[in-house]
């Protein structure tokens, strides 16, 4: 097959490693991978500040970079959610609103992916240490994800999965939200934080590079040793 | 800034800070969890469950004014008075014509937060009424002059030593620490306002269009002394509260007990059907049903949002919502709290002064996953941020989506953007900008990486 990748605004300026990792296991199992580098944003910072109009612009302009892919994989499953679930939200009314569906059901978060798409949980990762896996909302909640990452999570060599508490309680990100109140995201972060600490695990991994900003954020910014990682570099480590 | 967002920002900050009442209010909604879903255990299928309440109160709404109606015309020939009121100003005059005309002076309350909504205790009050409130958790919010933390637990934020002392302090009643003792030390008190006073007001948590009756739920009994034992008895209700049949409620109050305080059933049920009857033993001589509008039909107009109109008021969305949790009920600023009131407020009190409730929330979902009559929550704060930005947009706000849009329009100018940003960081994080700032002050950012992942691509091509 071959795979479009989708890689968020943020990752590509400030964790490409995560969109490299998912490159590297997507192309571990025998698929061609693509980049389309006339890709940006997905449109979500102002899709939830409420400037639909400029979202809708986004989503115009992904209908085309991603016209005739086979399948559209992000390592986001916040921008994913913004694809499948809210693109046709903003384009309602629109002639493209059914180019919007059919984009939305072929793009797919990268765990996602390779459960549901190709069948595969084991991509033969080694890992040694102790993990905890931190459900985005998004993944949870709008696309309906929770075995898919722990599933291939327990596949990998030396990885021992444990969960948290406050397991599907959010990070406290949530975009612009994280900085317009931050008083409250810290709160939440700080709950969030403490649960995973609990946990005694050394990793804490998460589809969603966006709230391991805010994880990562948090926990380094109270000195606590934990790494966060996105799913991707665990599956791509060997 | 308008005022409600001041305060807002400056409640919320407060409260976010208070570690201490954090982590009792999540010690508290644990308990709550637990026993929830323990209840939810025994529905054969929970979600089927929403489906079928979402359904009869989708019914119940989508034919409001003939539901209203039949409601109407069957609880007046039982011998009841229905009222409309167009808003609080006129609710509130209806009521107080009604305890003029009966010529009270002490009023008793059941639990009501549509009286909260007109704020009627006040305007009782300035008219020489006593107005006491039988609920406890009201009953002693109502002692601390502070308006109710919670729609459903109006006092889950008090610890019991708080309760003893400002009993001690209004009613002279030794300390203790039993929650049994400090319950019967406000029903001894109680006990008497009951049968002194002339007028009964309550709530109704459904009006029954097929057999004209008002359904309450409560777990202490109050309501139904409240009911039972004064003259006049006015309900006030929101025009939503209708459903269309009886069989609608078998449904409704197993889940509004289950979703909202994570009972099998709300203790006590009763449904009243009018005035007391010949013959009959108790009950007041004259029975008021008051139904307010409030700007619920500018939101009935609404097919987007119409589904908040659903809202059972059961509480759960608030009992999930991690914003709730961490900031308290006080710091919004409602007569509804947490997720439905963020949604709600802003229909009945204004978009321009409430959209900010919509902006404080990270979009989670969890009380879209919790609503038992299936509110689309997380969506209707979104479909505000959007409808406040059409109506009220500012200028700068606009400018800067405008910009971010054009960025995103052009690769290369984002790129180079990208670029100069991550170059930039080291002196971009000791200025004072806007979001980058908020952000740092409790988190830090990860070392920008040399180059962006379209920079690296071209290096891992096989």
């Amino acid at each position: 097959m071959r795979v479009s990748l989708f890689i968020p605004c943020f990752v590509d300026q400030l964790a490409p490693r995560v969109g490299l990792a998912a490159a590297q296991v997507i192309r571990g199992l025998g698929h061609e991978v693509e980049f389309r580098e006339a890709q940006t944003c997905c449109g979500q910072p102002s899709f939830n500040a409420g400037h639909w109009q400029v979202a809708r612009e986004s989503a115009l302009r992904a209908l085309d970079v991603f016209r005739g892919a086979e399948a559209v994989v992000g390592p986001s499953a916040s921008c994913v959610a913004m694809m499948r679930k809210f693109y046709p939200e903003v384009l309602a009314g629109h002639p493209r609103l059914e180019e919007a569906r059919e984009l939305g059901a072929r793009t797919f978060e990268f765990g996602e992916f390779l459960v549901r798409r190709l069948g595969v949980t084991d991509v033969g990762a080694r890992l040694e240490g102790v993990a905890t896996y931190h459900d985005g909302c998004h993944g949870l909640r709008e696309l309906g994800l929770r075995a898919e990452a722990r599933a291939l999570l327990g596949a990998v060599r030396g990885l021992r999965l444990v969960e948290a508490a406050e397991g599907e309680t959010c990070c406290g990100f949530g975009g612009l939200f994280s900085v317009k109140y931050p008083m409250i995201s810290t709160a939440m972060a700080q709950v969030k934080c403490e649960a995973l600490a609990r946990t005694g695990a050394d990793l804490v991994v998460s589809s969603d590079p966006s709230c391991l900003l805010q994880i990562g954020g948090y926990l380094s910014r109270e000195g606590k040793a934990v790494r966060t990682v996105h799913l991707a570099e665990v599956l791509a480590a060997r | 800034m308008s005022r409600p967002l001041r305060r807002f920002l400056h409640d919320a900050t407060v409260a976010s800070a208070d570690a201490p009442q954090r982590d009792f209010l999540r010690k508290a909604l644990g308990g709550y969890y637990a026993s929830r879903d323990t209840q939810k255990a025994r529905y054969r299928d929970w979600e089927h469950a929403r489906d079928a309440a979402a359904l009869a109160k989708w019914e119940a709404v989508g034919d409001l004014g003939r539901h209203l109606a039949d409601f109407t015309a069957r609880f007046e020939s039982n011998g009841g008075k229905v009222h409309w009121a167009r808003d609080a100003a006129e609710a509130r005059s209806i009521i107080l014509g009604i305890c003029r005309e009966a010529g009270a002076r002490a009023i008793i309350k059941s639990k009501c937060m549509t009286t909260e909504e007109i704020h009627l205790n006040d305007a009782l009050e300035a008219e020489g009424y006593g107005v006491v409130e039988s609920d406890l958790g009201e009953f002693i919010q109502q002692l601390r002059k502070e308006p109710p933390f919670h729609f459903v637990f109006p006092c889950m934020h008090l610890r019991r030593e708080v309760i003893s002392d400002l009993f001690t302090r209004h009613l002279g009643s030794a300390a203790t620490d039993s929650p049994e003792e400090l319950t019967m030390i406000a029903r001894r008190h109680l006990r008497q306002l009951y049968v002194d006073a002339d007028v009964g007001i309550s709530g109704a948590n459904f009006l029954v269009a097929e057999t004209g009756q008002v359904s309450i739920t409560e777990n202490e009994g109050n309501a139904r002394l409240t009911c039972a034992l004064p003259r006049v008895h006015i309900a006030l209700a929101g025009i939503e509260k209708v459903v269309a049949r009886l069989d609608d409620l078998s449904v409704l109050l197993p889940m509004l007990a289950t979703a909202g305080a994570g009972q099998p059933m709300t203790c006590y049920n009763t449904l009243y059907a009018g005035p007391r009857a010949p013959g009959e033993a108790d009950g007041p001589e004259a029975f008021h049903v008051v139904l307010l509008d409030n700007r619920r039909t500018a939101l009935l107009a609404d097919p987007e949002q119409r589904d908040s109109l659903h809202c059972i008021r059961c509480g759960a969305c608030l009992n999930v919502c991690p914003i709730f949790k961490n900031i308290g009920g006080l710091a919004y600023g409602t007569t509804y709290q947490g997720p439905i009131g963020s949604v709600l407020t802003p229909h009945l009190r204004g978009l321009k002064n409430w959209n900010h409730l919509s902006g404080a929330s990270s979009l989670c979902g969890a009380c879209t996953e919790a609503c038992p009559v299936r509110i689309d929550l997380h969506h209707h704060l979104l479909r505000n941020r959007r409808n406040a930005v059409r109506a009220h947009g500012g200028a700068v706000d606009r400018v800067f989506h405008r910009l971010l849009g054009w960025v995103f329009a052009h690769p290369r100018v984002f790129a180079l953007g990208g670029s100069l940003f991550r170059r930039t960081l080291p002196l971009l994080r000791r200025l004072p900008l806007p979001y980058l700032r908020p952000w740092l002050r409790s988190r830090d950012l990860p070392a920008p990486p040399a180059r962006s992942f379209r920079e690296q691509w071209k290096d891992v091509q096989p």
